[in-house]
């Protein structure tokens, strides 16, 4: 039981981060901040891994195949197409403060 | 857990919060995405040395990494920037769809009466994951208009939506109360898949990013839920973080369309079109303009406002934008570009597409910026935006748009509307800016259009 209540203290205390974190994102950066956080969640692909390796049974190989193989979808596409984005916006800020008026 | 195990997953955590944190600043935010992938590869490095392999479970990973990576470099490489909404939405989905698996194979292993602590967040984990997969394909499908982007409704939605819900719990009572058998909680998963579907169909392509935006906070909670299952700290924390800032990014972009977040979900947006679109059209003219008219009215103006919309991003018009503003500043013209926070299907789209055509940084100006400026400019450029420049969110109490903040293009001493044709907005609305006498029409593809002028501007 002590166990679950350390998950739980942890489950709470990244609420409050995970809110407090974000909460000064300028709109901008609205759509390849979602795009992060999906790439973050992500890290299913360690519970698949946990699963599928050890899978014994022909079901227990399939359920784990296929949760490898999304996870692994979600990860590396999440954090490439994320990438992509943010690329654009590389070396555009020098010149910011000279707004004209 | 052992020690090194536990300490590299704290290690991983506080990358994802840094990451995170970085993200949230124009300057950092690339380094964010490295510091958060980073983590990611710590934690997924921390786990392999803590479990025993089976030979199947060697191979089946060794494949499934190498597919699935294959997939998402593949899918994100490829993809074109007007079509990132749908991208994230399909890999929100299979992260979610991931989860819900990973659940089922937990419960298969627990046997018939698992503890109630793990029984729990799989039962959950199953119902959030597949929701979200099967209502991020609907998304993905609505955007890329495999589907239709109108609301699909029929009579008794709600009370079939109830049923599947009320049948959900009671399969969630039975694996818990009963038995953890695969008949019910296989039934469960397929049942939160209809679900999953029914949720997202009635509502409108336009609101789609909010739905991608809610349905990414629920793959959070279900990874955290798993992590709950497997006693492993790094899905709760990362499932966790995603989940709460994915709830809060929902929050702020219904908020930016003036609605709350009830009434996306549940309004059956744009089911009031036909009323509206309908009414008080007859009798009333626009007036079109051509290039050459529009071309002289933008070079001889001393300020111009360009609004782009999401005609612009399907038109790949941001290039030739940029060269008209570009012709126009050596003219003497002062350019700005009005970013709504909507513009495009998703918050930020809009600025993500403009900077892909390397429009200045500077120039780009968001709503409570620059709304008090149109007053002041000659021109308001409306190019393939509709809904974000509809008075009728000010003046008109019943349409579905009512009260979403708006650009005050309507105050510009002129306005030029490009579009393609008279037809509704993504929200299936008409337009009463387009019939204001101060309006010019200039229609054809956004593209096509913004050329011509460019050469008549060049001609002037």
């Amino acid at each position: 039981m002590s166990e679950l209540l350390n998950e739980f203290t942890f489950f709470v205390l990244a609420v409050f981060v995970g809110i407090e974190v974000i909460s000064k994102v300028p709109t901008i950066l609205h759509t390849p901040l979602m795009s992060g956080t999906n790439a973050i969640h992500g890290i299913i692909l360690v519970g698949a891994i946990v699963i599928a390796a050890g899978a014994n049974s022909p079901v227990s190989v399939t359920l784990g195949l296929v949760a490898v193989i999304l996870a692994t979808t979600n990860v590396v596409g999440g954090f490439v197409v994320t990438d992509r984005m943010l690329e654009m916006f590389k070396g555009r800020q020098t010149t910011k403060a000279s707004a004209p008026k | 857990m052992t020690q090194f195990g536990a300490v590299a997953y704290l290690v991983a955590a506080v990358l994802f919060i840094l990451g995170l944190k970085q993200l949230s600043s124009p300057k950092g935010a690339r380094n964010g995405n490295f510091t958060a992938a980073a983590g990611m590869v710590i934690a997924l490095g921390a786990t392999l040395p803590l479990l025993h392999f089976t030979t199947a479970g060697v191979i089946i990973i060794a494949i499934g990494v190498v597919i699935g990576a294959v997939i998402g470099t593949f899918g994100a490489r490829m993809v074109k920037m007007t079509a990132i909404p749908q991208m994230v939405a399909l890999f929100n989905g299979v992260g979610g769809g991931a989860a819900a698996l990973v659940a089922v194979a937990e419960l298969l292993s627990f046997g018939p009466h698992p503890a109630f602590a793990e029984a729990v967040p799989s039962v959950f984990s199953i119902v959030i994951g597949s929701v979200s997969f099967a209502g991020s394909m609907v998304a993905f499908a609505k955007l890329q208009e495999l589907v239709t982007g109108t609301p699909i409704t029929y009579p008794g939605q709600q009370v079939v939506n109830g049923l599947i819900t009320a049948a959900i719990l009671g399969f969630v009572i039975a694996v818990l109360a009963i038995a953890s058998i695969p008949f019910s909680f296989v039934s469960l998963m397929v049942l939160a898949l209809v679900l999953g579907v029914a949720f997202v169909l009635p509502i409108g392509g336009a609101d789609m990013p909010v739905v991608i935006s809610l349905l990414n906070a629920f793959t959070g909670l279900a990874v955290a839920a798993s992590g709950f299952t497997l006693n492993n700290f790094a899905l709760i924390v990362a499932g966790t973080l995603v989940g709460a800032s994915g709830s809060l990014l929902t929050k702020l972009m219904s908020d930016a369309m003036g609605r709350s977040l009830g009434n996306v979900l549940f309004g059956a947006f744009g089911q009031a079109r036909t009323g509206t679109a309908a009414a008080g059209k007859e009798g009333r003219s626009v007036r079109p303009g051509t290039a050459e008219d529009l071309a002289t009215l933008l070079a001889y103006s001393r300020r111009v406002i360009i609004v782009p919309g999401y005609g612009l991003a399907v038109a790949q018009a941001q290039h030739a934008a940029r060269e008209l503003a570009e012709l126009l500043e050596k003219r003497g013209v002062e350019v700005s570009y009005a970013i709504h926070p909507v513009a495009g299907r998703m918050p930020g789209h809009m600025n993500v597409l403009l900077a892909e055509a390397n429009v200045p940084y500077e120039q780009l100006k968001e709503m409570d910026e620059i709304n008090d400026e149109f007053k002041n400019a000659d021109v308001a450029l409306i190019v393939g935006a509709n809904d974000v420049v509809n008075p009728a969110a000010r003046t008109s109490p019943g349409s579905p748009i009512y009260g979403m903040p708006i650009l005050n293009a309507d105050q510009a001493h002129n306005i030029v509307f490009m579009k393609r044709s008279m037809r509704p907005g993504f929200a299936g609305i008409d337009n009463d800016l387009m019939y204001d006498s101060k309006t010019i029409m200039f229609f054809g593809d956004a593209k096509d259009s913004l050329t011509k002028l460019v050469n008549a501007v060049k001609a002037a």
